[in-house]
Formats: structure tokens, sequence, C-alpha cells
């Protein structure tokens, strides 16, 4: 099919209907309400569930609801309001339930601004709610991305019956770029979705002795009961991070002098200034992580030329991933970071002149 | 004939269905269930009427009535 | 012989989990045996809260959920809409409907939601051990209103039935209490009329349940029955606040 110059925010609400997403709950908040305006428009015409729920909290247990219900089901916000969504997404992994949560992530924190950032990244990766668990995150750098990610979330949350969070940010939200769509779900194919989650979610029962008793219930008043519980998710999270590492090269070789390391928005802007100064010799690569958990621990260190002097991260926030490329590097060489907050993104100018630096 | 039981593992020995017995016909047994409550029992099950407000009042579904 | 009362199938057979005397295990009763008269136990889902009744997911003989502390009307409307064809229900506490749930209830009746809500009012945290409860009654003690309740600082009992009365969505709306055998009949007709309700499809229904707390309120349990109708119904008044079915 052809491409169509589509709003990132709204190119993720079409792709998640196309996947056979039928339920939607959220509350508006800048910058992705075009989002939940583009569900309240479109929902209806597949028959869908489009709920403007009371808050953020509200619209996750509705989440929580119709996931336990065995149907695809999404919910989107921004930062302050994946923050109140924290409770419920606890709730959703420890409940081993099948969902999909987009943050178009804003300045923060508090009420921050509306402007794009990439400050989420700790409250993604490592909890945001409580206890142990882990959230699948998939983090887009293109509306094509973002789109694609949709289908992407929707299976892997159905595949490891784990909620799978999108991490976007107000850029990507906002603008327009061309994309592609994958064709639509038929009726037949979503029916055989939702009839694949019946040995577990709650559905009509039948009389004895074909009857069942589901729970949805992250309780185990047991503390041994609740161990092995822990135990079985941390086998869950295990395989996933065995199967599911993604990451993207950008002009990585044994010539590199130093390696970038970004996501998202962030790593567009580095890609540009690493054209900019290969054009003066300067052999610079990046390696951009596009599933932020299970997060690419391997690549990173494998990605480290012979001749690479430092690792340089670069985000739109004071240092998160750098926690994690620091764990990936593990001292072969130093690791430097340059970030921007507030909201603001950096310029390819901005990167050029610290790449410059450290030649 | 009328009759309502007990189930000692599921009474808790509240008094409530002794104090709703219109024949007064209910009382704490001597013996303790396994948790350790001076379980409800019928003493004359022939006043029985099977008016059934013992087995509305219980609150652990422990009465069954017969007629 | 025939066995004219007795534990209903929509109940499962484990033990209930509540103090002796205490009457979260009658409003369970009457909930399973209005569900199994109207022959729904095949079709019906529930949503259990935090609180004593947390562990209701286990006493009900269908498919149960537990919600976040608060939450149930919010997940109870998020099964009803991925289900249609399921009948939902919620059963909460004063702490869990009227302190941390309130937007959640007010929200889920306001929209009519096409869910049946059970709440039991027994003026205090039983769980967590005899704390207030925004239910809690004037100059009550409880340990978290040690000198009792002083209305001039935190305010009166919210009375929920007449809150959500206001709103225009909900079909039927009834106090009830558990108090005594004649007052169970009664509140049985409104469970029976709510699940009614439910299975016919006619939109948000509601039954507020007058309860006792024997263990926190240090009585035993027929001295806590006595105290709740001198005290709890003054205030709570039992009655039908609205039945759309019925005009």
């Amino acid at each position: 099919m052809a491409k169509i110059l589509m709003k990132g925010n709204e190119a993720v609400a079409e792709a998640a209907i196309r996947s056979g997403c039928r339920l939607y709950f959220a509350y508006p908040i800048t910058p992705q309400s075009e989002l939940i305006e583009y569900m309240a428009r479109m929902m209806p015409k597949v028959n869908g569930t489009f709920l403007q729920a009371e808050s953020e909290v509200a619209a996750i247990n509705m989440v929580y609801g119709a996931a336990g219900c065995g149907k695809r089901v999404m919910t989107s916000s921004s930062s302050p309001g994946i923050s109140l969504k924290m409770e419920g997404i606890s709730y959703i992994a420890g409940a081993q339930l099948p969902c999909v949560i987009v943050n178009v992530q804003r300045g923060g924190p508090g009420l921050g601004d509306i402007q794009p950032a990439q400050g989420d990244y700790y409250q993604a990766t490592k909890g945001g709610g409580h206890g142990d668990y882990r959230l699948i995150v998939l983090a887009p750098s293109s509306v094509q991305e973002f789109a694609d990610m949709a289908s992407e979330a929707f299976d892997l949350a159905d595949k490891y019956r784990n909620p799978v969070m999108i991490l976007a940010d107000g850029m990507l939200g906002q603008m327009m770029e061309p994309v592609e769509f994958k064709e639509p779900k038929s009726d037949e194919e979503i029916a055989e979705m939702w009839r694949r989650h019946e040995s577990w979610c709650i559905c009509p029962n039948e009389d004895e002795p074909n009857k069942h008793h589901h729970e949805i219930n992250s309780l185990e008043i047991d503390p041994q009961v609740l161990e092995q519980h822990v135990n079985r998710l941390y086998k869950k999270y295990a395989e996933i991070e065995k199967n599911e590492i993604k990451y993207e090269e950008y002009n990585v070789s044994d010539d590199n002098e130093i390696l970038c390391v970004a996501w998202g928005t962030a790593s567009r802007v580095v890609k540009s200034a690493i054209n900019e100064v290969k054009a003066q010799g300067k052999n610079v690569g990046l390696i951009r992580p596009i599933n932020v958990w299970p997060f690419p621990y391997e690549a990173i260190a494998q990605a480290i030329g012979p001749k690479v002097k430092k690792v340089y991260v670069f985000e739109l926030n004071t240092g998160q991933m750098l926690d994690d490329v620091k764990i990936a590097v593990n001292g072969k060489v130093p690791v430097e970071f340059w970030g921007k907050v507030g909201g603001i993104v950096f310029t390819p100018a901005e990167i050029k002149t610290k790449l410059e630096e450290c030649f | 004939m009328p009759r309502m039981t007990v189930d000692p593992n599921y009474c808790k020995g509240c008094g409530l269905c002794i104090a709703a017995c219109p024949k007064k016909i209910i009382r704490f047994s001597e013996n303790i269930n396994a948790k350790g409550y001076h379980y409800a029992e019928c003493f004359e099950q022939d006043k029985c009427i099977a008016c059934k407000m013992c087995y509305v009042t219980c609150p652990d579904v422990a009465i069954t009535v017969e007629k | 012989m025939e066995k004219i009362a007795y534990r209903p199938a929509s109940l499962t057979d484990v033990p209930f989990t509540y103090c002796p005397g205490c009457l979260h295990g009658v409003a369970h009763r009457l909930i399973a045996e209005s569900i199994d008269e109207h022959g729904l136990i095949n079709k019906m889902t529930g949503v259990a809260p935090v609180g004593c009744s947390v562990f209701a997911y286990k006493f009900f003989n269908f498919d149960m959920a537990e919600a976040a502390h608060g939450r149930a009307p919010a997940v109870a409307t998020g099964m009803k809409r991925a289900r249609p064809d399921m009948h939902v229900f919620t059963y909460q506490g004063d702490g869990d409907l009227a302190a941390i749930g309130t937007a959640e209830i007010v929200h889920a009746a306001n929209r009519g939601e096409h869910i049946s809500v059970f709440f039991v009012n027994n003026a205090i945290y039983g769980m967590t051990g005899g704390q207030m409860a925004p239910t809690t009654l004037p100059e009550m003690k409880t340990t978290t209103s040690p000198y009792g309740r002083k209305t001039d600082d935190i305010g009166f009992p919210i009375r929920v039935c007449e809150l959500l009365d206001s709103l225009v969505a909900p079909y039927y709306i009834e106090r009830v209490s558990l108090l005594s055998p004649a007052d169970i009949l009664k509140a049985k007709k409104a469970v029976s009329k709510a699940i009614q309700y439910n299975k016919e499809g006619r939109g948000f229904t509601f039954v507020e349940f007058i309860s006792t707390c024997p263990t926190n309120w240090g009585m035993d349990p027929i001295k806590s029955r006595d105290w709740a109708k001198e005290n709890m119904l003054p205030f709570f008044k039992p009655g039908c606040f609205r039945d759309k079915g019925a005009e």
C-alpha cells in the first residue's frame, strides 16, 4: 500500500487498530492528545470501544480489566500521566496481562513542560511501579518505526503475557513523516487472537465438568507462593532477554574512533552530526538500541572497535541510558555523556561540536 | 421433619443463629472445631419449623435447612 | 426431605476468612443466591477489592479479578466493555469505594456502566486494623481518630447513595441493612433486583449494605448489630433512592 504523510500520534493509533486493538482507554494530555482524538474518531468505525476515562489511573485499570478478558487493549499518555499509571502497570505485570502502553515523553519532573524529552527512561526500564517486574520497552526514532512498533508491541504482549511500552517523545508524536501501514487484521484473525487467551482469561463458563475458575490477580499472600510466582516471572524475563534484543548500527566499523550511543529522537540528531563530521574525515559510529528493555549490552560491547577512544552517550535527559551503557562498556574505554533537558532537543551542530572536541 | 444442620468446619461460633432462632433450639456445642470455635448445634430438632432464620443470618453459610 | 436452604452454587467451598459474626459473609451469600436464581453463574464475573474482602475472588465460584485499591469500578468497566456478553459486579468496602476509589465509583456510575456495585459500609477500615473510614461517624473512636472523629477538623461521614443519586445515569440505588434476619430478607430483594437489572442490561445498579465490624469496634457480634442499629441507621438511612425499573 502507498505511503501516507501522518503525524506520529495518529500513525501509532492507526497501526494499533490495524493490529486488532479493539479497546482503548485514555485521558488527554499534551503532547499526545491527537492519539486519543484519533482513537475517538476511528475506534467506533471498527466497532471497537473508545472511552475517555476520568484519569490516567482509571484508564490503566480499565486496561487491566479488558486485558484480563483476553482482548487487545491499549492506553497512551505522557510522562506525568504515565507516573499515575505505575500502580496499574505493576498490577498488570504481576497478573501477567498483555497490553500496550504508549508514553509520549515530555519535559519533567513534575508538571514540567510539553516539549520532547527522554526523562522517563529510568521509569520505563528500571521500574516505575513497585516490586520486581519488567516492562518490554520499544523506543522508536521515526514515525514509521512508531507505527511498526504498535503491531510488534501487541504481538510481544500476547507472546509473553506482559505489558509492553512504546517509549516515544513529543517530537515523534507531533511530527509528520511518510508511513506505510500493514494490512488490517481481519475479524476472523482477531477472533482467533481472543480465543487463544481463553485458557487463562475471564470468559464465559460452562457447567461441570468443564467449569473453570480463572483468577486475574497479583495477590499471593503466602510468601512461598509469591516467591515462586516472582521466580516464574523472571524466568519469562530471561527468555525475553534472550529473544528480543533489537538495535541498529549506524556507520559502525573497525575504523570508528568514537562510538556514540543514543536512542529515539536523540539518535536522529546524532546521525546527522556523524554525517557532518564524516566529511571532515572523522570516523564516528552510532549504536542505537531499538528495544531499550531488554537492553543490548552485548551488542554495545561488541561494537567498540579497536580504535575507539571513547563511548559518547547523548540523551535528552541528565544521563539515564548512560548507566546501562557504562555496564555494557564495563570499563573498556571511557564513557562520556552530554544531554539536554527542559524539553529542548539538541541540534546536529551542538552534537558536532561535542564530537569535534574529542579529536 | 424439618431440621437444621451446622457444618462445624464453617461455623465460627458467632452466636447470630442462636439469637435468630424463634424456637430457641440452637446452642453452642461443648465441643470445639479445628479452629477452636464452639460451633453451634441444634439440640431439639423436633421443634424446628424450618423458618430458615438461622440460615438467613449465618455469615459463614455453615447451615443447611431441610424440610 | 429436601434441602430448602443450602450453600449456593455460586459460592466455592472455601471457608470465608472473615471474623466471627462479620456480616460480609451474609452479603456474599445474598449475591451468590441471586446469581443462582437468575441463572447467571456461567456468565458472571466480579471484581474483588482491597480490604477484608480481598480474597473474594476465592469465594465466588466463577472467574474473578482482583483490583488495586479503589479501582474496581474502572476494572469492571474494562471487563464489561471487553466482554459485553458477561455480567460484571464489584464488591467493595468503605475505604475502597469512598476514600481512594471515589473518582472511580462516581465516574462509573456517571457513565451508567452496566455493572452492579455492592458496597459494604461498616464505618471503619477492618483489614488494616481499625482505622478511620470516610464513613466513620462523628466522635467515633478508631485507631486514627483516637480522640474521636472531630467534624470541625475532618468533616462528616460520606453518604454514598445520596452522592450517586445526584447523577443522572444510575438505574437503581438502594441502601439496605444486614443488622437483623428481617433486614437481611429485605436486603436480599435489593440484591436480587440489582442482579436482575444487570442481567437485563438496564444500566448501573448500586446496593449499599450497613454492616458491622465486631473486631475493630471491640464488641461481640450481637452487640455490634445493636450498636449499628442505634448509631449508623439514623445517619445512613436504608431505603430505595431510585429505581428506574419501577417507574
